[in-house]
């Protein structure tokens, strides 16, 4: 208690006004293979900038934390950023519920928070605030680039797995409303809720069997897909039915399949070697020269997130808070993925993703027939998020 | 359902029933004869299912199962003879303390050897495919578990029965103190019992590879359906064990069968509740003779010296001057160990005058926050209002909960108060109406006038400082003397006409109360409120702040509390693999100290 | 003046005739001995009147009150003062705090939450400790203390009560020879100063003649003898009973 109290004493409260802070804190150590990469996407983000020059003439500078993937210690190492760190934009976070917390405080604190991983359609919408803005596709809007091919499929009896949380939760209502909009005579015939990380996928395998489904929509992400896969290769689910499931065609989620890759699933995801747009192309080989590995999904949400701090403050021409909210409404830059614009509205980003299907052709896991989904085509009516955002 | 169906699912739980055997029979080897609360077992079937995934691409899964099993029995020994045999004497808890600070080294240990990513691994040669069985697939792997879940069963129980050492563990298990007079090689029987429950730990992990990816989360989970295993099916029992991976096992495939896949969420700490209050000792658990090891002697329990009182004096003066000197950051953090320190001296009040010992804390601060959250969202109150109102519902919950949880004792109490503990966060987590589901509350901040750092520190310091005080005068008051008296000697206790339970009851509800001061002053200091607030790791954090200030003081937990909060955020700031380095902080606190830091405090007072 | 009237009791264990039939009554002031060879039936008889365990048939009366069925709480409520075989004492407190938590909860001020334990019963407390010879040891914690020293204090904290029927279970069990006579004497003392009721059980046939007021012997649950020692050293039944017909004379039980 003493050496604490010594430590407050002799903390100075100076701070480095030649730069631009950017605090970032993000569950390293709760999704560290999405967020390795995250970070590396980052870094190289950030040397590109400060190479060039840095923005109005300053670096950007990132201060990086560990938030413990709890809500309570989020906002806690937030506060340290804040006020410790004086970091002029708050960035990151990945769980829905840390985002949620972050971004309230980040209303509370008046500081400008750049939500880049955190796909709860909340966070825009039934919470948003001035002062956040996300980047990532909403679990909304993944789940409506699906649509159009599960609507073509006029397949009847669909069946649904989902993680049960939020965003399992909210993937799932989606699914149904804007399926049922495309194709009124669906019927949903099965619904299982495993929990997060614990599905015991023989059971839930053999009860989606059960209802002698035609097509299934997954929202099952890392160990629980693969354990999913690979029951339901063994036991045969996939062969009569069609499946479709969010996020899997990201590398972080897709490279573990290997040769359990089921064919012919649909996937929202990432295929990194094959998209050759300048932009893209610039990104990956500079990403590929720097770490000499290959970007994933969060190596280009983590690129992006910085380019959109750097952006912002061009934009703004100084890095004054509300300055800065109102340089990010409207804001329009270039991405990995091509260029995208900021919503004034609800602060969401137009980035959008990739819609294809799997491939396990040489015992690796590959995206085929896929096209690009921007993001600005796969969002509500304007009234419809008018009427949710409180503000 | 169809007749194949439900012949498939229960062929599913028995298959899930081996696997989940199999890391509970050696928890329960463990506890039957060490006393210790193996907290790493989980981490060792993780360690048991990387070695499989990486000895598999070298010399092949068939050969790999086998090796990754002794590889993690060995480590298993090695943990034995280089940590738990320095600590056997230490107080009840502190093997626990010891265990969980090897969960986090092995978590980041796993991390550091084999990444981040999910290693999924190869099926097993030989049984890759699946069977046909009344018309439905099943795999030929899961046919395997099924069988090799009764082996062991049969060949722990000839081992237990038929050799000497089996008969030496069976003594350990039933009296450890004859066992003792016995001439029993006590180190010897527990390095050999402690490399042989890793072992299988190891085995369990290993035979999984072909059903899920080894990833880094597994620890966890397979801790507390280990737990949960054990307890059902009575502590030290191995048949029992394997009785109660049945019943769950089978519970848990059925739900997802008829459709109630939410329930699989919580299921299994409603089977434990169920079997607890029914049967106090699980379903095979036996009268065992009251665990009294070497550190269930409890010292006095001396009131705070005079010097230590001015000291404690001089350090509310520093904190009451401290928001003249400082940023707002140490304001946030001292707000926390203040919180934490509240949660923990209210964690203590039952664990060490009463000891009862409480797994499911933090089900009480999770009352109070969530009770503060609602109070203030939904039903609109003030905030000052809300804050105060909170911690009755807190009070309240452990006034239910405590009845059940007073009538049971050691483990079983303290699994009991985790099932509740699930139980109340399942709640949370699924009444997305009234709590917000797994997102929790947002904008639960403080009225304008507390709402600048100063403000909240000072109310948390006045509400923490006043409520710890109250906490310390009541275990010197006589009914702190009461609740002792019931922990020292209940038989002399009853025998002067002390209500044992109802003290204890009364205690557990006060506690419970406290928490939930601690739990509604943190959901306004963060300004929002999810289920983490009632999870295990919270009631995790707790008992390591406890045992880190030692249980047997007053004091202990409001240092235990300040130096955890402190380490984990200077760690996580400063260093990469910052959860090993909380690991050997505390290895090196336990091992050095292992009655606690406030030792330290009390030699100089 | 009758304390405690026990009549006809019956306790059976699966089948197993333990206690059969027996009555007897002990009188204020007076100690009765309960004896008998191991298996007699002498520790269920104890135990049945103590509480801790409930007869299948019989009535236990504490003036006029009856006891039967309630638990060792109630059963002290009712003026039931006990000590154990294997001394039960607080080890955490001191032996002062011992006899205030014994005194506190007589006077059922066991409850507060904020008062503090000194002010009510510092001085009753060394009271009692004066009757037992320890007010020395007052502030070493009972952990620490010497057998014979725990006995003492466990007899303190029955008698703070100031109960009307005393049960002791071996009182002097454990105890070298010369410190069993001295307890035993205190006991004795104070029980017949404060026209207490006692009845015991124990070995020492030495203890038993010496100090009980009257004896009963237990053979296989039933009551085979009673009266005072030399009526019940004098029967040649009880002679029989113990090792067929070894000598009963003190010091060779």
């Amino acid at each position: 208690m003493r050496s604490l109290v010594l430590i407050a004493l002799l903390v100075s409260s100076s701070a480095f006004a030649q730069t631009i802070k950017i605090g970032e804190l993000n569950s390293y150590k709760v999704f560290p293979a999405f967020l390795e990469p995250y970070k590396k996407g980052m870094e190289l983000a950030l040397e590109e900038v400060n190479a060039s020059g840095g923005v109005i003439g300053r670096k950007l500078e990132l201060v990086t934390r560990d938030d413990g993937g709890t809500p309570g210690d989020a906002v806690r190492v937030a506060e340290e950023l804040i006020s410790r760190e004086k970091v002029n934009v708050l960035m990151g976070t990945f769980a829905s519920h840390v985002g949620l917390a972050v971004s309230n405080l980040a209303n509370q604190r008046k500081i400008l928070f750049v939500a880049s991983e955190p796909l709860t359609d909340k966070i825009v919408w039934e919470n948003g605030n001035r002062y956040t803005f996300r980047l990532r596709p909403s679990t909304y809007m993944q789940t409506a680039m699906l649509i159009p091919e599960a609507a073509k499929l006029k397949k009847k009896r669909w069946a649904i797995v989902y993680p049960n949380y939020e965003y399992g939760q909210s993937a799932t209502a989606s699914f149904k409303k804007l399926l049922k909009q495309a194709q009124p005579d669906v019927e949903f015939v099965a619904e299982q809720a495993p929990a997060l990380g614990k599905i015991d996928a023989g059971a839930v395998v053999q009860a989606l069997a059960d209802a002698k489904p035609d097509a299934i929509f997954s929202s099952l992400f890392a160990a629980d897909l693969q354990k999913f896969v690979r029951e339901g290769n063994t036991r045969g689910l996939f062969k009569s039915a069609v499946v479709f499931n969010l996020l899997a065609g990201e590398p972080e989620y897709l490279d573990t399949l290997k040769d359990e890759t089921p064919d012919g699933w649909w996937v929202t995801g990432y295929p990194w070697k094959e998209i050759n747009t300048p932009e893209h192309r610039k990104f990956r080989d500079a990403y590929q020269k720097r770490w000499k590995d290959y970007p994933r999904q969060g190596s280009v949400v983590g690129y992006a997130a910085v380019y959109t701090v750097a952006n912002a403050v061009k934009r703004a021409g100084s890095s004054d808070t509300e300055k800065l909210v109102e340089a990010m409404k409207g804001l329009e830059m270039q991405t990995p993925f091509g260029p995208i614009v900021w919503r004034p509205l609800d602060h969401q980003s137009t980035m959008g993703a990739y819609v294809g299907q799997l491939s396990g052709k040489g015992g690796k896991g590959q995206m085929v027939n896929w096209r690009f989904a921007d993001g600005a085509h796969f969002l509500p009516p304007f009234e419809e998020v008018r009427l949710l955002r409180k503000d | 359902m169809s007749f194949s169906s439900v012949l498939i699912q229960f062929l599913n739980g028995l298959a899930s029933a081996s696997s989940l055997f199999l890391v509970a029979a050696g928890l329960s080897l463990i506890f039957g004869v060490t006393r210790v609360v193996n907290f790493a077992h989980g981490s060792l079937y993780m360690l048991g299912m990387y070695f499989a995934v990486w000895l598999s691409e070298r010399v092949g899964f068939w050969t790999a199962v086998p090796l990754a099993a002794a590889v993690v029995g060995f480590l298993g020994l090695l943990i034995e003879l280089g940590l738990l045999r320095r600590i056997y004497k230490a107080p009840e808890l502190l093997q626990l303390l010891a265990t969980f600070a090897l969960l986090l080294i092995i978590k980041d240990a796993a991390l550091w050897a084999w990444g981040a990513e999910d290693l999924l691994g190869p099926r097993a040669p030989g049984l890759a495919a699946a069977v046909e069985i009344s018309g439905g697939a099943f795999p030929q792997y899961d046919l395997l578990l099924i069988v090799l879940g009764p082996l062991v069963l049969v060949f722990l129980h000839l081992l237990l029965t038929q050799t000497r050492w089996g008969l030496l563990v069976r003594a350990a298990t039933e009296d450890r103190e004859m066992a003792g007079a016995l001439g029993v090689n006590q180190r010897w029987l527990f390095s050999s019992v402690f490399a042989l429950g890793a072992l299988l730990a190891g085995l369990g992990g290993a035979l999984q590879i072909p059903r899920e990816p080894a990833n880094l989360n597994v620890d966890l989970t397979v801790i507390s359906d280990a737990f949960v295993i054990v307890v059902v099916g009575g502590l030290g029992s191995i048949p029992g064990a394997f009785l109660a991976a049945l019943l769950i096992a089978q519970v848990k495939a059925f739900c997802i069968g008829l459709g109630f896949s939410k329930a699989t969420l919580v299921v299994e700490f409603i089977v434990m509740a169920a079997v607890l209050v029914i049967r106090p000792r699980g379903l095979l658990g036996r009268e065992a003779t009251i665990p009294r090891g070497p550190g269930a002697e409890e010292p006095p329990l001396r009131p705070l010296s005079p010097l230590l009182l001015r000291a404690l004096a001089a350090l509310l003066a520093a904190l009451v001057l401290l928001p003249l000197a400082s940023d707002g950051y140490v304001l946030v953090l001292l707000t926390d160990v203040l919180i934490f320190a509240l949660f923990a001296a209210s964690l203590h009040f039952i664990l060490g005058p009463a000891r009862l010992h409480s797994f499911g804390h933090a089900a009480y601060f999770g009352l109070g926050a969530y009770a503060a959250g609602i109070l203030y969202l939904q039903a609109k109150l003030p905030m000052e209002l809300a804050l105060a109102l909170a911690p009755l519902a807190a009070g309240l919950g452990a006034l239910v909960f405590g009845w059940f949880c007073v009538r049971l004792s050691g483990v079983y109490c303290a699994m009991l108060t985790l099932a509740f503990a699930q139980i109340a966060w399942s709640a949370a987590f699924q009444w997305d109406g009234l709590t917000g589901g797994s997102n929790g509350l947002v904008g639960v901040w403080p009225a304008a006038w507390l709402a600048s750092k100063t403000m909240y520190f000072y109310l948390s310091l006045l509400a923490c400082a006043l409520a710890i005080a109250l906490l310390w005068r009541a275990v010197h008051s006589p009914f702190g003397y009461a609740l002792r008296a019931g922990r020292d000697s209940p038989l002399r206790a009853e025998a002067l006409g002390i209500d044992v339970r109802a003290t204890q009851w009364a205690a557990f509800s006060i506690a419970g109360l406290a928490a939930g001061i601690a739990g509604a002053l943190y959901a306004f200091s963060k300004g929002s409120i999810s289920p983490e607030a009632m999870g295990i790791p919270r009631s995790v954090d707790g008992l390591v702040m406890v045992m880190l200030g030692g249980i047997h003081t007053l004091t202990g937990s409001v240092w235990g509390a300040a130096l955890f909060t402190w380490l984990q955020d200077a760690a996580a700031r400063n260093v990469d693999y910052w959860r090993a380095a909380i690991g050997v902080s505390i290895l090196v606190i336990v091992i050095l100290l292992p009655r606690g830091l406030a030792t330290l405090v009390q030699k100089r007072a | 003046m009758t304390v405690l009237q026990v009549r006809n009791l019956h306790k059976s264990f699966g089948g197993v005739r333990a206690v059969a039939d027996v009555s007897f009554s002990v009188a204020a002031g007076e100690l009765l001995a309960l004896i008998g060879p191991n298996g007699a039936g002498k520790t269920t008889c104890f135990n049945l009147v103590n509480g801790q365990l409930a007869p299948d048939s019989g009535s236990i009366d504490l003036q006029g009150k009856n006891l039967v069925g309630k638990p060792p709480r109630e059963i002290y409520r009712n003026g039931v003062g006990r000590t154990f075989q294997l001394t039960a004492t607080f080890g955490s407190m001191s032996v002062r705090e011992n006899l205030q938590v014994a005194l506190l909860s007589h006077a059922r001020k066991l409850g507060s939450v904020v008062s503090s334990l000194e002010q009510q019963t510092h001085a009753e407390a060394d009271n009692l400790l004066q009757q037992i010879g320890m007010q020395a040891q007052a502030e070493r914690p009972c952990a620490e203390l010497a057998y014979g020293d725990l006995k003492r204090v466990e007899l303190a904290m029955a008698l703070a009560s100031q109960p009307r029927l005393l049960l002791m279970d071996e009182p002097t069990a454990g105890m070298a020879a010369a410190e069993r006579t001295e307890l035993m004497q205190l006991a004795a003392d104070l029980a017949r100063n404060s026209r207490i009721a006692v009845l015991f059980t124990e070995h020492d046939m030495e203890v038993v003649f010496r100090h009980a007021d009257r004896v009963l012997v237990l053979c296989e649950g039933a009551l085979i003898a009673q009266g005072t020692p030399a009526e019940v050293r004098a029967s040649a039944l009880v002679r029989q009973v113990y090792l067929g017909d070894a000598d009963l004379e003190p010091g060779h039980a």
